[in-house]
């Protein structure tokens, strides 16, 4: 029977070969390896806006579009060539696909991942492989704060950041909060949000009483017992990370029966949900955009910021919420490595441990303020972040972020080699507000 | 007492919601022997039908009466079995009705995976919201707290939709030669029953009631991609626990679930996520076969 | 004409190493995670020769994973053969506890009870955070009796432990599927009354293959997560678990190099799927499933040259 065995083999090896041999590089170009949800429930927030305006921004550099300093075409003259793949599908299929996409299509590095599955199992794997990763948006802390990397990167501030703020927020502006519930989703990114809110707030505000905690299925979409619970738990403020579809959801259900008209609602990470709900989005949500992204980034405005925001709508039709920021800023980064290693190597184009070193201890412009390479041994970025209250404009017919905080990015962030659990219960020693 | 009545309430309106979206599955189980996977794709479709035909009917001029947007809901999760069920059942069901049970999961399972990204290429991935259902009938005042009156809504339609099944099956004509096809296939064969009438209608009716669900829950959700995933897994709990095939089973087994949860949630929150499988183990410890059991011939 | 199994086993294993090395890297850790999967497909196709199929392998495969991530992280220990074989001891001995509890129930009943016990583990896991929560945790690379090899040794080494490890359970497989005890497991699959009437207990019968399957997929579990480097508790949930019956089905209960087969089919359509369709992938996935059931009802080890050992009888008419 072996022989059919290695038939079938046989034919997977020629299969690969033929592969190989069409998709052979071009030398002119720069393959990155872009790895985002365009299923599930995370492709609606989270995946397909980011991948859109990641299309939008590679098509605009490589014409050359931008203003200075990144007016190069492409990466430094590279054509840049995009491989997207589909995160959907857990973190064992992640690692096979990101194996594939360096062994298999030989790209010069990868950008991806929303999931913090996905990003604390994909970087050894890069590691062993000597393959330039950037990781553009997923939040747990865990990646650099358990392990180190030389080839491995991640270009938006982790998640600590998010409540840290909130919970500053919430005490600058005075308001008042003698007990507090939350409402997130039971999986680590809920678990965490949690934990580091109730951590801030235990040393912003420790007169606040904590009340129920409430940990819906991820994906559940009912949330008429959840609310049942908080309103007869009578908190002054209800915190919650839930995002996308079932953020959606909670604030139609919730809504519907005059929740926030008797607690403040807090959201971590709430501004993407703002161009689909719409109006349904009550007045005086406290909200974040885990970093100066959104409406906070287009309340500050910039040259860069206003051509994307302005390209994007013309694009899309609808205003980039926080996941393009997020994919802008690490192609931006990757765009500013790969020509700073390209000045250093005479023009060629940079391999793994050239991008590696260049990368390290970067810092640059994006479209939601400076971002900088601090922590983890110049591998985690840093950056600002920016909390304000929705508002609804009457006149232009559209949602407002109103009376925002822009918070530096050493304010929030904790320095290099502090885990963001231990600064949090020490009271942020070393912020610089 | 409070703490009882809210948890009551809450219990029944989670446990009508979990009946509508479990009776077409238990149908089809009873009638085809086939375990629909797909059955959640089919409400994530319904969702999107109801929700792009309330969305036509309001800009239709469907303002002057929006309470005909229910109709629209009702109708669009109609089309949705006139339209999918003749494809999945004559086209690929047929094919699997005297063999194994789990080729029958495997089958749908395959078309789980190729509906949603169907429903994807459809209607894209942009989230939908048909909220003016939702809001139009105001909120009641029940105890200490508010609801919306939608929600009761939902636990009259799940009443309506368990009476009226109930019904067909025990006191029509048609109905019965359903039952009997369920109890014994080949010999309702041989009594001059045309069986295959009988599947087409069967898993026409399961697909109705599938959309159904997905219909009256789009109104309070953002209708996008994934929503179909989690509601297999508590349907199939729910149908387990109340004996496969059994409609009363799966109205008792939505309701104890429906309870368990809201108590869980009041009084335990940490347990939220077992707690359905807690009530199954349970369930099936006392009753290996459910609740409500068929009968079941036995082969030598 | 039958041939030796431990001759078949050798010259297999010899063409699976030369083949090894003549592969790309990529296609040869594509081999190495399909051979560590098939493993769990075998253990489902060990319970379907007695007519159960488990949907809840996940288990298995999830706690001889955790297994090894779990022991290089608190203990330090990354030898590929002690964890091999604690993983047996853990999964096995969860195996034992619910086997003969599962072994009352049939068809679909037995599907959904173990998916659901799978389920409970995932939900446990999910909720631990000091085990990393739903994120998982980093499982170290192994070690080879001393030997530590990295990068694409490492791989090769890996390649070589499972090819070695799949050969040699495929092997004791076919002895034991040819066994008495294994031929009435077919018997029970056709007609369990008349076997008990025989003397036979069908569900002591039904007990001991899902115990197998349990070692079957507590080692397909371990050789994952080391080749992987990672652990999270979706390696629990239904759908890990549906991929398996998948695989399982596709090869159907007569050969055993067609569930490897089957398994090593499904890895590569799903990757190049996923690239050249990365919007569609589970549309392909789908049709490529139907259209291999509608085809081939009974399995790709059901094409006639796979099952000659059987013809002569032993395998009953479709069900």
């Amino acid at each position: 029977m072996n022989k059919y065995l290695k038939a079938a083999l046989g034919g997977v090896a020629a299969l690969a070969t033929s592969v190989a041999l069409t998709t052979a590089a071009a030398a002119e170009e720069f393959k990155v390896g872009i790895v985002t949800f365009l299923s599930g429930g995370a492709a609606e927030s989270f995946g397909v806006p980011a991948w859109n305006g990641g299309q939008l921004l590679i098509k605009m550099m490589n014409e050359g579009a931008l203003p200075a300093p990144y007016d190069q075409k492409g990466f430094g003259g590279l054509e840049i060539a995009p491989l997207v793949i589909d995160e959907a599908g857990g973190a064992t299929k992640q690692v096979q696909e990101f194996r594939n996409l360096v062994q298999r299509e030989n790209v010069d590095a990868v950008l991806g991942y929303v999931s913090s599955g996905d990003c604390l199992a994909v970087p050894p794997v890069a590691e062993e492989l000597k393959a330039f990763l950037i990781l553009y948006d997923c939040g747990t802390p865990r990646v650099f704060e358990e392990a180190s990397y030389n080839y491995v990167f991640r270009t938006a501030a982790h998640a600590a950041m998010d409540n840290i703020s909130l919970a500053k927020y919430i005490q600058s502006r005075g308001i008042e909060v003698s007990s507090f519930a939350g409402v997130n989703q039971d999986y680590a990114w809920g678990q965490d949000s949690w934990a580091d809110f109730v951590a801030s707030m235990g040393h912003l505000m420790p007169d606040a009483e904590q009340k129920t905690a409430l940990f819906p299925k991820i994906f559940a979409g009912q949330y008429g017992t959840e609310i049942s619970a908080v309103m007869r738990a009578r908190p002054a403020l209800l915190h919650s990370s839930l995002w996308g579809g079932d953020l959606q959801a909670f604030m139609l259900q919730s809504t519907a029966r005059g929740i926030h008209e008797r607690m403040r609602i807090a959201l971590a990470a709430g501004d993407h949900v703002i161009p689909q709900l719409g109006q349904k989005m009550p007045n005086g949500i406290i909200l974040g955009a885990r970093g100066v992204n959104g409406l906070a980034a287009k309340a500050r405005g910039g040259e860069l910021t206003d051509l994307l925001w302005d390209a994007y709508i013309k694009e899309y039709g609808v205003f980039p919420v926080q996941a393009p920021f997020r994919m802008w800023q690490g192609l931006l980064g990757l765009k500013t490595a790969v020509e700073k290693a390209m000045a250093a190597n005479g023009g060629k184009k940079p391999n793994a441990d050239e991008l590696a070193a260049a990368m390290t201890g970067l810092s640059w412009e994006a479209p939601s303020g400076t971002i900088t390479m601090a922590l983890g041994g110049g591998h985690q970025a840093i950056q600002p972040n920016a909390i304000g209250v929705t508002k609804w404009d009457e006149g232009s017919g559209q949602m407002t972020l109103d009376d925002v905080e822009y918070y530096d990015a050493e304010c929030v962030n904790p320095p290099d080699g502090v885990k963001a659990v231990d600064w949090i219960k020490a009271g942020f020693p070393g912020a610089k507000c | 007492m409070d703490l009882l009545l809210v948890i009551l309430i809450d219990g029944l309106i989670y446990g009508a919601w979990l009946f509508i979206v479990s009776v077409g599955l238990t149908l089809v189980f009873g009638v085809l022997g086939i375990l629909n996977l797909a059955h959640g794709s089919l409400y994530a479709i319904g969702a999107y039908a109801a929700a792009s035909a309330v969305g036509l009917y309001f800009t239709l001029g469907g303002d002057v009466f929006p309470l005909g947007s229910y109709a629209a809901m009702i109708l669009a999760a109609l089309l949705v079995a006139v339209v999918v069920a003749p494809i999945l059942e004559r086209g690929l069901l047929r094919h699997f009705y005297h063999r194994d049970e789990v080729l029958g999961v495997l089958v749908t399972y395959g078309v789980f995976l190729i509906l949603e990204d169907v429903i994807k290429l459809i209607w894209g991935v942009e989230p939908l919201f048909v909220f003016e259902p939702y809001d139009l009938l105001g909120t009641i005042e029940a105890g200490p707290l508010f609801y919306v009156a939608y929600d009761f809504l939902v636990i009259a339609a799940a009443v309506v939709t368990g009476i009226l099944v109930w019904y067909f099956l025990n006191g029509t004509n048609r109905g019965k030669v359903v039952l009997a096809v369920i109890h014994d296939r080949e010999m309702s064969q041989t009594m001059g029953v045309n069986v295959d009438r009988v599947f087409m209608l069967a898993f026409g009716a399961g697909v109705f009631l599938a959309a159904l669900g997905g219909a009256l829950t789009a109104p309070m959700i953002s209708v996008s991609p994934g929503i179909g995933v989690n509601v297999i897994i508590v349907a199939f709990a729910v149908i387990i626990i109340g004996g496969l095939g059994s409609i009363e089973g799966a109205a008792l087994g939505a309701v104890m679930v429906g309870i368990a949860r809201a108590a869980s949630v009041h009084l335990v929150p940490e347990l939220e996520l077992f707690i359905i499988y807690f009530v199954m183990a349970i369930v099936l410890v006392f009753r290996p076969e459910g609740l409500f059991v068929k009968t079941q011939t036995r082969k030598i | 004409m039958e041939k030796s199994p431990v001759l078949v086993a050798a010259v297999t294993l010899t063409g699976l190493i030369v083949l090894g090395f003549a592969l790309p890297d990529w296609a040869q850790f594509l081999m190495t995670i399909a051979l560590a999967k098939g493993l769990v497909s075998l253990g489902i196709v060990a319970g379907m020769r007695c007519g159960v199929v488990s949907f809840g392998q996940g288990l298995y495969f999830c706690l001889g994973a955790y297994t090894a991530g779990l022991m290089s992280r608190w203990t330090g220990v990354t030898d590929v053969f002690l964890l091999t074989f604690l993983s047996v001891i853990v999964a096995g001995g969860v195996g034992v506890i619910f086997g003969p509890l599962l072994s009352r129930y049939r068809g679909i009943f037995f599907a959904m009870l173990s998916l659901s016990l799978s389920m409970i583990l995932f939900g446990a896991l999910a909720k631990t955070t000091s085990l990393g929560g739903t994120d998982g945790v980093n499982v170290a690379a192994p070690t080879f009796a001393g030997y530590a090899p990295e990068g694409g040794a490492l791989a090769t080494a890996l390649y070589l432990f499972i090819v070695t490890v799949t050969v040699i359970i495929g092997t004791v497989m076919r002895i034991v599927f040819d066994s008495q005890s294994g031929l009435v497991s077919l018997a029970v699959r056709s007609n369990e009354l008349r076997v008990e009437y025989l003397g036979s207990s069908a569900n002591g019968i039904v007990a001991v293959s899902y115990v197998i399957a349990a070692i079957l997929g507590g080692v397909g579990g371990v050789v994952t997560a080391l080749a992987i480097g990672h652990v999270d508790p979706e390696y629990a949930f239904w759908t890990t678990s549906g991929e398996f019956v998948f695989v399982a089905i596709l090869a159907g209960y007569l050969s055993i190099p067609a569930v490897f087969v089957a398994s090593i089919v499904l890895e590569v359509v799903r990757s190049f799927s996923n690239l050249y369709f990365p919007n569609t992938w589970q549309l392909v996935l789908g049709v490529f499933l139907l259209v291999v059931i509608l085809v081939r009802p009974d399995g790709i080890g059901s094409i006639k040259l796979w099952r000659r050992r059987e013809s002569a009888g032993a395998a009953e008419p479709s069900a």
